[in-house]
């Protein structure tokens, strides 16, 4: 590995490769509950062509590579679990290009969401872009790369679903671009040709490296308002759900359904956010919010619940430090979810699920969901834990295999799901696919350097 | 170490690494480096690492310590509001549990040397410290209404005496002040920031004793730093004093006139232990925005949301955070560029400093001054 470290200095320098064992340790691992992995090598390009380089070299040496953004994905990743280079991309955060018209902003793949937001904010003010509820460091391409969500997925769908286009270095280390600008220079969309980004999509990041990406932004509405509705049925949820993003006027819809052992049972609320150009605009999209439930209403199984002004901008504040908080729940510095991909109707069965988990685990449930676009909803599982304490890293750890177990049984699919829970998937999905899945990465990936481990049996 | 039982509270979120407005990287060493490990969670995490004795004391682990400038972006920008205010103590603490085991970086243990063996770091003699005032007519310190307190930096560095010449110009016109010269000795602020408690409560005392016997009740300070330590670290030690920074003296003085007229455009830099160590901004820029003519500009990042200039915490002295294309102080000027200023003020002899090298390594010189308030009120009363 001496001989790598040298030839990675020589392509980045040395001040950005490490084989230091301060890196090594923090590299090895996140801040969910999968156990480290140690890595030989650190490595934070600043280019393409410096990405392109390394792999190649890593090729040459059969040295695995784990491409990293924010490291913020809880499940694990990230860890090289077979030793190897990670290669940390947060060196490669341009903002390449804003296009106002056609709304798309190219950016490299170590951008964050946070720098994004504030230069769109300041060059840009009419746009903005859909912010997932990780914290602002987080990068675009990350969250894209592992079909993410975020504030404004009711209008746009999964954030991969708002990829125009992609440059990714493959594990041979050719460059290659997906989408409209492979060729044209306009980043508009992954229409009409064949669709490759969905070669690394979903992955892992076991097919390729992404470097840069175009995203679509949206109307940033000068009058934003958030609403939330509870009723004390679990079960209507799904069609309160189904009203609100009916009338196709929500940016978001998301439902919180915490579950605490030992306590009155929590009503579960529906929140929904919607902007407008105007205040009248605002009002009237208000007034047709809320004829769509009317009907609850006024059997009086549900309402709007009255929420100061204060709350209400924290609902509408991106990103949004909550999801962090939960973290320190317990004085711990632990959270980890597991996020399951199913449709709407499943709501009442999902959040009953994760009861029976807590109760028979003995840990408490964040639970809750963001609907993507009205045709499905990530439902999340949310279980903190106390860092320093080892049994409480095991309990959480328990409860997300047997909630990923839970979600499959009931239709559901774990996303950037934990190497575990990929296992468990494999056991779900129709052999040929995985088949299929396997021949696309040994072509793509011969050597299999790129985060192996990953989507295998 | 105090402080540990909040170290695996830390979720390593890195909301840490960015301003609350998110513009551009805000954590110095973070910035320098862009390892997870020099950012602030990085370090918590290995500190807890090192406790737990999964990594050792290292030169590396060192240099990541030591290397925290200890600008608080952190507290301001954490995502955990139950922990956030500790952040920077921890890194001290930590700092001090590296010191009591008797192995620091070698600059670390030459400031403290030379603090401890010639009175200030920058080996210079004790007898020069006041050589600054030549000419400029400052008694010594006499039972004057108010103590001015220079400190290290502004009392031997050759460009920041050019500050401290401009401060003390203008005060002394309107305040009745002396100084201590050769008598005045380190305030402690960046000994703390480096761990070495036991020397920094050594120099307080110090000071506080001869504060007291002087009759001193009431200090004006150049630097920010000795601003922050006489203001919230003596009079845990017995030392009460009514302390203002320079800036907060002139604010009262020139309000009540004009501050004169200067055609440019003027930003300010916050200095850390002026703005998110103690919360002023606005005097600097009540004094600025006076100035006839002079186009006040914020930059992207200002008060709360202002980048260090990477001198803080002991690093201009041990330049452990180092210099290069992406040291604070040159993105610093970068900011200040981008703003479209042709003035950068700045209110603390180390940001002084620090940003007029960046302007230098920034090719930058021909179109960017850095000056201190009191030499801005100075040109444009044409003085």
């Amino acid at each position: 590995m001496e001989k790598v470290y040298r030839e990675l200095v020589e392509i980045v320098g040395s001040e950005y490769v490490s084989n230091q064992p301060e890196e090594l340790f923090i590299y090895s691992r996140d801040m969910g509950t999968m156990l480290p992995s140690t890595p030989d090598l650190v490595v934070m390009p600043n280019s393409t062509e410096e990405v392109q380089k390394i792999v190649l070299l890593a090729n040459r040496e059969g040295v695995p590579i784990v491409p990293m953004g924010g490291g913020l994905v809880l499940s694990g990743l990230t860890r090289p679990l077979k030793g190897g280079i990670v290669m940390d991309m947060k060196r490669m955060n341009r903002i390449l290009e804003v296009n106002e018209t056609s709304r798309y902003a190219l950016v490299e793949a170590g951008t964050s969401q946070g720098m994004l937001k504030a230069y769109l904010k300041k060059h840009h003010p009419n746009l903005k872009h859909s912010i997932p509820d990780s914290p602002p460091i987080a990068t675009i391409a990350g969250n894209v790369l592992i079909h993410g969500s975020g504030h404004l997925s009711q209008t746009g769908g999964f954030h991969s679903e708002m990829l125009n286009g992609m440059e990714v270095v493959l594990p041979t280390g050719d460059i290659v671009k997906v989408g409209s600008c492979s060729a044209s220079p306009y980043w508009i969309s992954r229409a009409p040709l064949p669709d490759l980004s969905g070669l690394f999509l979903g992955w892992a990041g076991t097919t390729g490296i992404a470097t840069k990406l175009s995203i679509k932004l949206y109307p940033n509405r000068p009058f934003n308002d958030a609403r939330a509705f509870i009723t004390d049925d679990v079960d209507l949820v799904a069609d309160i759900i189904h009203q609100f993003t009916g009338t196709q006027l929500a940016e978001d819809v998301t439902a919180a359904a915490n579950y605490i052992r030992g306590r009155t049972s929590i009503f579960p609320l529906v929140i929904v956010n919607y902007g407008a150009e105007s205040q009248d605009e605002l009002t009237w999209k208000r007034n047709l919010i809320r004829a769509s439930v009317k009907k609850y209403i006024e059997e009086k199984t549900g309402g709007f619940v009255p929420m100061p002004s204060g709350l209400r901008k924290d609902l509408i504040e991106t990103p949004n430090p909550t999801m962090t908080q939960t973290a320190d729940d317990k004085e711990g510095g632990g959270f980890e979810y597991v996020g399951s991909i199913m449709p709407i109707e499943l709501f009442g069965e999902a959040y009953r699920a994760g009861v029976e988990i807590s109760e028979r685990l003995r840990i408490n449930n964040g639970m809750g969901a963001r609907v993507i676009g009205g045709h499905c909803m990530m439902f999340f599982y949310g279980y903190t834990f106390n860092r320093a304490v080892d049994a409480d890293v095991e309990l959480a750890r328990n409860a997300l295999h047997e909630t990923n177990e839970a979600a499959l049984k009931l239709g559901g699919i774990p996303w950037k799901a934990e190497v575990p829970a990929q296992k468990q998937i494999i056991e779900y999905m129709d052999p040929n696919t995985f088949e299929l899945m396997n021949r696309l990465r040994n072509v793509l990936d011969p050597k299999g350097i790129l985060n192996p481990g990953n989507w295998e049996v | 170490m105090e402080y540990q039982e909040i170290l695996h509270r830390c979720f390593r979120c890195g909301w840490c690494k960015l301003p609350v407005n998110f513009t551009d990287l805000n954590c110095p060493s973070y910035l320098r480096y862009r390892f997870e490990t020099y950012s602030p969670g990085g370090r918590l995490w290995l500190i807890r690492a090192w406790l737990n004795g999964e990594i050792e004391l290292s030169d590396r682990f060192q240099e990541i310590i030591f290397s925290c400038a200890t600008c608080k972006n952190c507290v301001e920008a954490c995502g955990l509001p139950k922990i956030k205010d500790y952040l920077v103590e921890v890194m001290v603490a930590a700092r001090g549990e590296i010191v009591n085991r008797g192995v620091v970086p070698p600059p670390v243990r030459e400031y403290l040397m030379g603090i401890q063996n010639r009175g200030n770091p920058l080996k210079k003699p004790q007898s020069e410290r006041g050589d600054w005032a030549q000419g400029l007519d400052i008694p010594s310190y006499d039972g004057h209404e108010f103590l001015f307190y220079v400190g290290d930096v502004g009392s031997f560095d050759e460009t920041a005496v050019v500050m401290t010449r401009a401060v003390a110009s203008l005060l002394k016109r309107d305040v009745s002040m002396g100084i201590l010269g050769e008598h005045e000795k380190s305030d402690g602020n960046d000994v703390k920031a480096l761990g070495e408690k036991g020397l920094f409560e050594h120099l307080a005392e110090n000071n506080i004793n001869q504060f007291n016997e002087r009759g001193v009740k009431k200090i004006i300070t150049l630097s920010p730093h000795a601003y922050n330590t006489l203001r919230n670290d003596y009079p845990l030690l017995g030392g009460v004093f009514e302390v203002y920074h320079y800036t907060q003296a002139l604010s009262r003085i020139l309000e009540t006139r004009p501050s004169g007229m200067l055609g440019a455009r003027v930003t300010y830099h916050d200095p850390c232990y002026l703005g998110r160590w103690n919360g002023e901004y606005l005097a600097p820029r009540a004094i600025l925005q006076s100035i006839a003519g002079a186009g006040f500009i914020e930059m992207d990042r200002s008060m709360g949301n202002a980048l260090c200039c990477g001198g803080g915490g002991g690093n201009y002295f041990t330049d452990i955070l180092g210099s290069g294309q992406d040291s604070a102080s040159r993105s610093r000027i970068r900011d200040a560029r981008n703003s479209g200023a042709e003035i950068v003020t700045v209110s603390c002899p180390i940001c002084y400093k620090m940003l007029n090298d960046a302007v230098k390594d920034e090719g930058l010189e021909d179109s960017m001054r850095i000056m201190d308030v009191a030499q801005v009120v100075l040109e444009a009363q044409g003085g």
